[in-house]
């Protein structure tokens, strides 16, 4: 499933004197199946753009085709897209409302009308993909859960109701080390076994460098750059000049090239930049 | 050193719901000294935000004993001095922001002191201009980046002239250019104001400008350390939930690989010199 979107412009506090444009002219498509980071510095309009490929935001003006369905279209059944476009936002406390895991989960799946066992099925399903246990945490309170396991659980709910394409939301914000390498273990997992689509917001460049295939930038309001996430990476300076960062493991390389090392032009990883740097040190003692 | 905050077997319980009961802190100990840079890391859930609005008052301690300069919090008529003495900066700075204009935001704690009208327009201008937002000063905080709402938020404590600033988990929602500016100029409150800054944190490379950091698990602290100390250790680290630095993290690969570099070496700078050697 595919999302296009042509010549989108968004304003907030449209017709007013305090009207604030904050989408100019997007045009971009999503393929089926893709892994995608977008990023950019804060009210860059990432979570507006892609609050648009779920149809919670109709264009103002140009046009967003999910699944070649037109969001602005008067037939267009935007519940039906919803349901195909799973949004997890950034904040878990905007999306569970429901007292217990378990219900929260099953919120979705009951919305679309499936039998009390289809639910059950796929509230218990949804819980394994996120590695939530079902008997354990299926009756836990809501409020009870750590910050890793809220997320999990937001992330779950949206999955119980089969998307094909899933908008992640800088879900790692405000997670410790070890909740933010299970959750994106979870969305590794998800990319690679179920195919789906996935559009990954995020402010962590280390994150984005070693989980998506491609990049998309954003910059007041417009794509600056898209791209393979290698081919972005190695223009460094484009990305400092907007207010971005490079990843810390690219700095530590560019200070040793300035120091003699001959490395390759990006190195994304930790296990990357071991290997060139032991090549390195190698053949210099052979040329020794 | 002398003790700025000294917290002697405090334990914390929450009550959620009927019967239900959350143990937050379990007799913790720790005392924090005048100038330094402490850090508190650990796991989601591991007591670290109520131990930090101990510091301040926020929380008064069901057992144990939180002083202030000497100050007990469970004494009523500490609690104004100890707020002064200690400040508190948010995650979400829209919880912190009650201005619409930046310089009047800022102006809301001196005035709350009852200082006299031109001591709080020197106090605004100093916290503006320690921080380099003076352009921001006329400026509506709705419009503001995050990064530089948060800024702001540090002004506004930093105006009330705090001995110390708490600061939980401030960077942790912003994006990386904003995280580096607020990280700098906690850094320099430190080194230049000689502020004590307690800051609460998940992203180890933050860790790494502090003087000691504190590991909490459970309610409970575990470990106390230099970062350096604490980082040579990779495997106790990862058994709490956290992680190395990236230089640390790189180094642990290359040793991997068969190099012999030392294991004790935590920023980029120490990690580039010693590669340098080997060539």
């Amino acid at each position: 499933m595919s999302i296009e979107v042509k010549n989108l412009c968004y304003s907030y506090k449209r017709g007013t004197p305090f009207e604030k444009k904050v989408l100019h002219e997007i045009s971009m498509s999503v393929e089926d199946g893709e892994f995608l980071g977008l990023i950019g510095p804060t009210q860059a309009g990432k979570t507006t753009l892609a609050q648009h490929f779920n149809a919670l935001m109709l264009p103002q003006s140009g046009k967003v085709l999910i699944d070649n369905c037109n969001t602005c279209l008067k037939n267009a059944d935007l519940p039906g897209l919803r349901q195909k476009v799973g949004y997890v936002f950034q904040n878990p406390d905007y999306q569970l409302f429901a007292p217990t895991v378990g219900e929260d989960i099953a919120f979705g799946p009951k919305n679309q009308g499936l039998s009390g066992s289809e639910v059950e099925n796929r509230v218990i399903e949804a819980m394994a993909q996120v590695g939530l246990d079902y008997e354990t945490f299926r009756n836990r309170d809501i409020y009870a859960l750590s910050g890793g396991q809220k997320r999990r659980a937001a992330v779950a709910g949206v999955l119980a109701c089969h998307p094909r394409i899933l908008i992640l939301d800088d879900i790692t914000a405000g997670l410790d080390p070890r909740g933010r390498e299970e959750i994106l273990e979870v969305v590794k997992k998800l990319h690679q076994q179920s195919m789906i689509t996935i559009i990954f917001i995020s402010n962590s460049m280390e994150t984005v460098a070693r989980l998506v295939n491609r990049l998309v930038v954003m910059n007041k309001g417009r794509i600056v750059m898209d791209g393979s996430t290698r081919d972005i990476f190695i223009r460094s300076d484009k990305l400092l000049e907007i207010g971005l960062e490079i990843p810390d493991i690219m700095h530590i390389a560019n200070r040793l090239r300035e120091r003699g090392f001959d490395l390759p032009p990006t190195l994304l990883t930790i296990t990357e930049t071991a290997n060139s740097i032991t090549d390195c040190l190698a053949k210099r003692q052979v040329s020794d | 050193m002398n003790k700025l905050i000294e917290v002697a077997d405090l334990s914390y319980t929450y009550r959620i719901g009927s019967g239900n009961e959350v143990k937050a802190l379990k007799g913790v100990n720790l005392n924090v000294f005048k100038g330094e840079f402490i850090t508190i890391t650990g796991q989601n859930g591991s007591g670290k935000s109520t131990l930090a609005r101990h510091f301040n008052g926020l929380l008064i301690p069901k057992s144990g004993t939180v002083l202030v300069n000497g100050l007990s919090s469970a004494v009523k008529k500490n609690i104004p001095a100890i707020r002064k003495t200690v400040g508190m900066v948010f995650q979400n700075p829209d919880n912190q922001l009650v201005s619409s204009i930046v310089e009047e935001d800022i102006a809301f704690g001196p005035e709350n002191l009852g200082l006299p009208a031109a001591l709080i327009r020197k106090r605004v201008d100093w916290a503006l201009h320690t921080l380099n937002i003076e352009p921001l000063r006329r400026e509506s905080p709705m419009d503001l980046s995050e990064g530089q709402k948060q800024l702001v938020a540090i002004a506004g404590v930093l105006a009330m002239k705090p001995e110390c600033i708490v600061l939980d988990e401030p960077t942790s929602h912003l994006d990386p250019r904003s995280r580096r500016e607020v990280i700098e100029n906690i850094v320099r409150l430190n080194s230049e104001e000689k502020i004590t800054i307690i800051l609460l944190t998940h992203f180890m490379n933050e860790v790494v400008y502090s003087n000691r950091m504190c590991i909490m698990d459970c309610g409970e602290i575990k470990l106390v350390g230099s970062p350096r100390e604490l980082f040579a250790n990779p495997d106790v680290i990862k058994n709490m939930g956290l992680d190395l630095p990236i230089a640390a993290s790189l180094t642990a690969e290359l040793n991997s690989r068969g190099l012999s570099l030392p294991g004790n070496i935590i920023s980029a700078e120490e990690l580039v010199e010693q590669l340098c050697l080997l060539k």
